[in-house]
């Protein structure tokens, strides 16, 4: 057992946030190279249950993550708190809510 | 002889933001078949359906639609504007058609000018849900028919048939409106025989402009498509396409990574593959196109919720920090007592805890030795919204709280006027599926000659 595990944001190569439609908020998450993706998606880092606690959200309002293993990607989608635009709402374009993810932790195997 | 390759210029990611001329002359140098480019989308919010007003300036719209139109005619290729506007409702598509005639006017060019409407009305719609032709997409909510009354604008987003109509026709110029991104793209290649999986594929890579290329930018990029597959290459020699700025882009603000739904179809997208085939381009194979046994098509309308007005303000004090919450409540409520107007709502975002990421931010705690404070109230009218706003920005300018240091006032007021009215007020209401009789029964297409 050796120190900290590593953050999401030193494998990565693009983490982001856009809207997929008023109703959804989309994640992208692409990695430079096959290895890098398949320490995270080996390492188990991106689950329902880790972006859960990462956004202090419950988890049926992640409406689906997917693996790409064709892009180099993971791909999370998440139902929006407040629909895009409505009074309330503080991000139109849905772009800055990427953050937490950064931080996801990924155990070395 | 059937024709093998279809190329496709689109100039920028969105029409009225802007590419670079150069880029653009190199582009039209590699003999597009067609100039096609998105003008819109739900990205910026309920505001541009709602209220009609145009997404850009008269000045961007008109810049490009003259070099487009121009190079169009110099090539005596067509042109297509999908989304035009913003929202494509009919004040979009008008605001766009009116800019076209004068471009024509004034560079003394003749062209077949076509235009399509994507307007639903309410009764369309209303007689749709009565025979349970309309089902929820992702709004979460089954549609009411007082849901259906009190909407405003309303439009259905277009697939490539009703452009491919207005192409067999004769236009050599359309503009379209509320249509999907990647079919608007896509409609000029199925016209000439192209398989539409890979040109909607290409379609919904190219919607973006050099987006999906690196570095990305709103600029020009080609797609060229040939028999089983098609490469993508951005119009600028200082940008390239590689594997990953493409295949990235194919999941670009969209959810599901390998199946696309569109009106009509679904493309399957798991078999592809992505290859980089020059130093600057990225070959694409492998989308598959299932075509639905019924034609639905999205809506997307939207709902007045009032009239809003804004109050901007700092807070630097940390007594009232440390009891931000308690005390913006107390406001709040104190000033729906004064009102006593059921229309009126009062929020708060705070800059500098959660203004960002409002019910996502799992950072509770204040962080910052500053905040900023937006009021926002929303009633039935101007007046009332402006006065609670003014009532509430005023109540917790001269509020009393235990541990107050500073009793000459709470705010700094970031200008004069304190408060700015913003003026009527959106939501989405409507992102429905509806079944339509044809793929072309709600677009309307009137030819003109200029």
């Amino acid at each position: 057992m050796s120190g900290q595990p590593q953050k999401l944001r030193e494998l990565a190569k693009i983490v982001r946030s856009k809207n997929a439609g008023p109703f959804r908020l989309t994640f992208d998450i692409l990695f430079a190279d096959r290895k890098a993706f398949e320490v995270v998606r080996d390492a188990r880092a991106i689950t329902r249950e880790a972006v859960a606690r990462a956004y202090k959200i419950r988890e049926d309002q992640i409406s689906s993550i997917y693996e790409i293993p064709t892009g180099n990607a993971f791909k999370v989608t998440l139902h929006r708190p407040v629909v895009q635009g409505a009074m309330g709402e503080t991000d139109v374009y849905g772009c800055q809510q990427h953050v937490p993810l950064l931080d996801l932790p990924v155990a070395r195997g | 002889m059937t024709k093998q390759t279809h190329t496709v210029l689109t100039p920028t990611g969105t029409l009225g933001y802007g590419f670079g001329a150069e880029a653009f002359a190199r582009g039209m140098a590699m003999s597009p078949d067609v100039i096609a480019v998105d003008a819109g989308s739900t990205d910026p919010g309920p505001h541009y359906l709602g209220s009609g007003e145009p997404l850009v300036s008269r000045i961007s719209a008109k810049r490009e639609l003259t070099q487009m139109i121009k190079a169009g005619r110099a090539a005596g290729i067509p042109v297509i504007v999908g989304s035009a506007g913003g929202a494509g409702c009919k004040a979009h598509v008008d605001w766009t058609v009116e800019i076209v005639r004068e471009i024509a006017r004034e560079s003394n060019l003749h062209f077949k000018l076509a235009t399509i409407y994507s307007d639903v009305s309410r009764e369309r719609l209303a007689e749709a849900l009565s025979r349970n032709e309309v089902k929820d997409f992702e709004a979460g909510f089954q549609l009411t028919p007082e849901m259906v009354e009190q909407a405003g604008a309303i439009v259905a987003q277009m697939g490539h048939e009703p452009i491919v109509e207005a192409l067999k026709a004769g236009a050599e110029v359309i503009i379209a409106g509320r249509a999907c991104d990647d079919c608007a793209i896509a409609a000029h290649p199925i016209y000439s025989g192209a398989d539409p999986a890979l040109a909607i594929h290409m379609g919904k890579i190219l919607e973006c402009g050099a987006f999906s290329a690196e570095p990305f930018a709103m600029d020009v990029m080609l797609g060229i498509l040939q028999p089983g597959h098609f490469e993508l290459e951005p119009g600028s020699p200082n940008r390239r396409a590689s594997v990953t700025s493409v295949a990235a882009h194919s999941l670009y603000e969209r959810e599901n990574p390998f199946l696309q739904a569109g009106p009509g179809h679904q493309l399957d997208l798991s078999a592809c593959t992505f290859e980089q085939s020059g130093e600057r381009r990225v070959r694409v194979t492998g989308a598959q196109f299932l075509e639905d046994e019924d034609y639905w098509v999205k809506l997307e309308g939207v709902r007045q919720t009032g009239y809003r007005t804004i109050c901007v303000a700092g807070i630097r004090c940390p007594t009232l920090i440390a009891r931000l919450d308690e005390l913006l409540e107390q406001v709040r409520v104190e000033t729906l007592e004064y009102f006593d107007d059921p229309s009126l709502h009062i929020g708060y975002t705070v800059y500098g805890r959660d203004g960002v990421m409002g019910a996502l931010e799992p950072q509770a705690a204040i962080s910052s030795q500053e905040i900023g404070l937006v009021i926002e109230a929303i009633a039935v009218d101007q007046t009332l919204a402006r006065g609670a706003c003014h009532h509430v920005s005023g109540g917790l300018l001269h509020l009393h709280y235990d541990g107050l240091y500073n009793t000459s006032g709470n705010l700094a007021f970031l200008y004069s006027p304190s408060e700015i009215d913003a003026g009527p007020a959106f939501e989405f209401s409507i992102y429905h599926l509806m079944k339509v009789t044809s793929p072309t029964e709600l677009f309307p297409l009137h030819l003109e000659d200029l």
